[in-house]
């Protein structure tokens, strides 16, 4: 037993001593913001928020958990749930607490989170963009081996600003009959996201950026996101930059994915082409997903619903929560447990043995988790 | 009329029975919106000449495949005779005489024009529709029997919104660093694009119209739009009708494109779901389609007219004349020729059922002309 603590510390003390050898790996000079500073805190625990979620959400966030824990991941916890009254700060169901949290721990994990229907509130995820300033939302997608879709090589990062562009809500009918709408891009946040597509492809080891526009229709907004992109591209010359409009870029994608590396896009281009990229590797239920926010601010979440049909029945599919975990991981710089994590899914959804019901098989939550960490 | 039966009877004879089924299928009318009251378009002059057509070559690969549909033309010994004028994406704007030729004849046949990107220069493509208030475009996306693609039953027709929504060129910098564009979303604009897709729909024996929108976050942008088609899918009642939000309809598209009909969306999701239903039934190369407004008509490959080919690909001349020749099917069909048309799609498809004369996008090295002549040689037979 203290033969079994000790081992145990030892590893615990190992792990940390590389992961505070790579962040301090020379090219990050410029983006202190993007890094995680490990100062020594007394547990050598990093503190992340969990958001469970409603509908399936508790049951893949206990999933995640238990897959953790067998990894050895070192990540403590902090559970918070949305509240069941409006809080008069954030004007929503999210506690300033739970906001408080994510900004304190700066890494977290949300399940899907159901907005409930009224008004005098906004929307959950409304509220964590915007108090959390989460301007880029990056999906890596890639096809799981052993899950056949029609496409078999997919393997693509799509980044999307999230803040501004055409969602920016600001419409207004000018006469009976007629609406307009406002589709806002700023410099400031054009260069935010592109500098962070930039260092997301430098550190990944991605060797080529494309910036997806429709700056032959829409020449000054999307003029301005494709100059913003190609003043950072300067900086980075060994990375490949190139432009693609739109609707070649949909053609493209649907024909043979393999020909884009990573996406940078405004808003709305961003919101359609990464949901055309989930479809591409079989739908969001395998999709995952990460939000950068200002000051190094990570939220990893699971995109697709919170299927109350099949909410408490051990039914759910953790794998959209799992990867997404993974590539929080892998922001944290804890690439080793990352990659372990990641391949025992990837294996465990190639055997086939035990999958969840939208994959086409018939096992439940439990055992599929039970799988994973047998494969770890 | 003997002409078609009988070569009708020749292909029953012989047991191929994928000809029959195409000639029945396919007949694509385009029915002219507002016809109830305005003159019909003629075929022929009073004089028997054949009817003139506007011919616009365009850029890149464009008078390449526009004189593939000339020579194909010729052949067939079709009553139209063209037209060409010369217009190049970086003019400033069309020349006068060409839109008083298109005036006159009201239907134009056109390749594809550049748009210089982020030059300050409207693209002349959008100038042409605004100007001649070409308010629908019509892309039709189907599976061509022979053409392998990852999806099949693939037959969607999207009719798209073409003169305001995103596209409306109304941009300003309000200060440094800071743009903003205006989308502009009309009743009346919407209303008419839901009348042409239901009437297409009703006349063309289509089950189902979906709008395509993105109405939980624009609100009021495209909760106008939707509001109009649902007032007028209550005057179609045999025909169905649905909702789906943008970015659920392409990942629908990619996995499950079979549950989808005729489409009918704004300008910016018209482009984008157009452009990825070609992708999925076989590429841009090969689909066909138009503008079509209530007095004028242009037609032109389907998807991404602005995409005129790579500089090396003018030069070794292998652009894919398929999605021209299809096109100007259609216009056969507007021009009340049907028989033409059918003819000239039959020899089209069996080209590419056969497979022996496909050019680079479709998987195969032949030139552009190599798959002209073999499109003659089965006119021929």
């Amino acid at each position: 037993m203290a033969s079994q603590i000790a081992r145990r510390l030892l590893r615990r003390r190992v792990t940390n001593e590389i992961f505070m050898t790579t962040t301090r790996s020379p090219s990050m000079g410029l983006f202190s913001s993007f890094d995680r500073n490990y100062s020594s805190c007394s547990s050598n625990l990093i503190r992340a928020t969990l958001f469970p979620g409603d509908g399936i959400g508790p049951e893949i966030a206990e999933s995640v958990k238990k897959v953790f824990s067998a990894a050895d991941v070192p990540i403590e916890w902090e559970e918070h749930f949305v509240g069941t009254e409006v809080d008069p700060r954030t004007q929503s169901f999210v506690t300033w607490e739970s906001l408080e949290s994510v900004r304190r721990n700066k890494v977290g994990l949300k399940g899907p989170m159901a907005t409930p229907i009224g008004k005098g509130h906004r929307s959950l995820n409304l509220t964590l963009r915007k108090e959390l300033n989460l301007y880029a939302n990056v999906r890596p997608c890639y096809s799981l081996p052993g899950y056949k879709t029609r496409y078999d090589d997919v393997n693509l990062v799509t980044i999307r600003e999230n803040t501004e562009g055409e969602y920016s809500g600001l419409e207004h009918q000018v006469v009976r009959g007629v609406v307009e709408s406002l589709k806002i891009i700023t410099r400031q946040a054009s260069l935010r996201v592109a500098e962070y597509a930039f260092y997301y492809a430098k550190t990944h080891g991605r060797k080529r950026v494309s910036a997806v526009h429709k700056a032959n229709i829409m020449q000054k907004t999307d003029g301005l996101f494709l100059k913003c992109c190609r003043e950072v591209a300067e900086k980075y010359p060994e990375i490949k930059y190139e432009e693609v409009v739109i609707d070649n870029c949909c053609m493209m994608l649907v024909k043979n994915p393999t020909l884009f590396d990573v996406l940078v896009m405004p808003n709305l281009y961003g919101d359609i082409i990464s949901d055309l990229c989930a479809g591409l590797i079989g739908g969001l239920g395998l999709t995952p997903s990460l939000n950068i926010g200002e000051g190094g601010i990570a939220l990893a979440e699971a995109v697709h619903g919170s299927a109350p049909d099949i909410a408490g029945k051990n039914l759910a599919n953790p794998t959209a929560l799992l990867l997404s975990a993974v590539s929080m991981l892998h922001h944290l710089d804890l690439t080793d447990k990352a990659d372990m994590i990641q391949d025992a899914v990837l294996k465990t959804i190639a055997e086939g043995k035990y999958r969840t019901g939208d994959l086409g098989g018939s096992a439940t939550t439990t055992e599929f988790t039970k799988a994973i960490i047998g494969h770890l | 009329m003997a002409q078609r039966t009988a070569s009708i009877l020749k292909n029953f004879v012989s047991g191929n029975p994928s000809h029959l089924r195409s000639c029945l299928r396919s007949i694509t009318y385009m029915p002219r919106p507002g016809y109830n009251g305005s003159r019909p378009v003629t075929p022929i002059t009073e004089e028997g000449r054949p009817r003139p057509v506007t011919l616009i070559p365009g850029d890149g690969i464009g008078p390449l495949v526009t004189g593939a549909v000339e020579q194909v033309m010729d052949t067939m010994r079709a009553p139209v005779s063209f037209e060409k004028f010369e217009v190049h994406g970086n003019m400033s704007g069309i020349p006068q005489e060409v839109m008083d030729s298109i005036k006159k004849n009201k239907v134009c046949l056109k390749g594809g024009l550049i748009t210089p990107v982020g030059g300050g220069v409207s693209s002349l493509n959008v100038m042409l529709r605004k100007e001649l208030d070409l308010f629908v475009s019509l892309v039709n996306c189907f599976n061509l029997p022979g053409l392998p693609t990852r999806h099949d039953k693939v037959d969607i027709v999207v009719i798209r919104e073409n003169t305001e929504g995103e596209y409306s060129g109304l941009e300003h910098e309000v200060v440094p660093g800071v743009v903003e564009s205006l989308k502009v979303i009309t009743k009346f604009c919407s209303e008419r694009i839901a009348k042409y897709a239901f009437e297409y729909a009703h006349l063309n024996n289509r089950k189902t119209v979906t709008a395509v929108h993105k109405a939980n976050i624009m609100k009021l942008a495209d909760g106008l739009f939707l509001e109009s088609c649902r007032e007028i899918a209550k005057k179609y009642p045999d025909i169905k009708y649905n909702e789906i939000i943008v970015d659920n309809c392409c990942m629908q598209l990619v996995s499950k494109p079979e549950q989808f009909d005729v489409m009918v969306t704004p300008n910016l999701y018209g482009n984008l779901v157009a452009n990825t239903a070609a992708g999925i039934a076989g590429g841009t190369g090969v689909m066909p389609g138009g503008n079509v407004g209530t007095e004028y008509a242009i037609f032109e490959q389907g998807a991404s007219a602005g995409n005129v080919g790579k500089p090396k690909m003018v030069e070794k001349k292998r652009a894919n004349p398929v999605a021209l020749l299809l096109s100007s099917a259609m216009m056969l069909r507007h021009l009340q020729l049907p028989e033409y048309a059918d003819r000239l799609e039959t020899a089209v498809k069996r080209v590419i059922c056969e497979g022996k004369y496909r050019t680079k996008d479709l998987g195969g090295s032949n030139t552009t002309q190599e798959v002209v002549d073999a499109v003659i040689s089965a006119l021929e037979s």
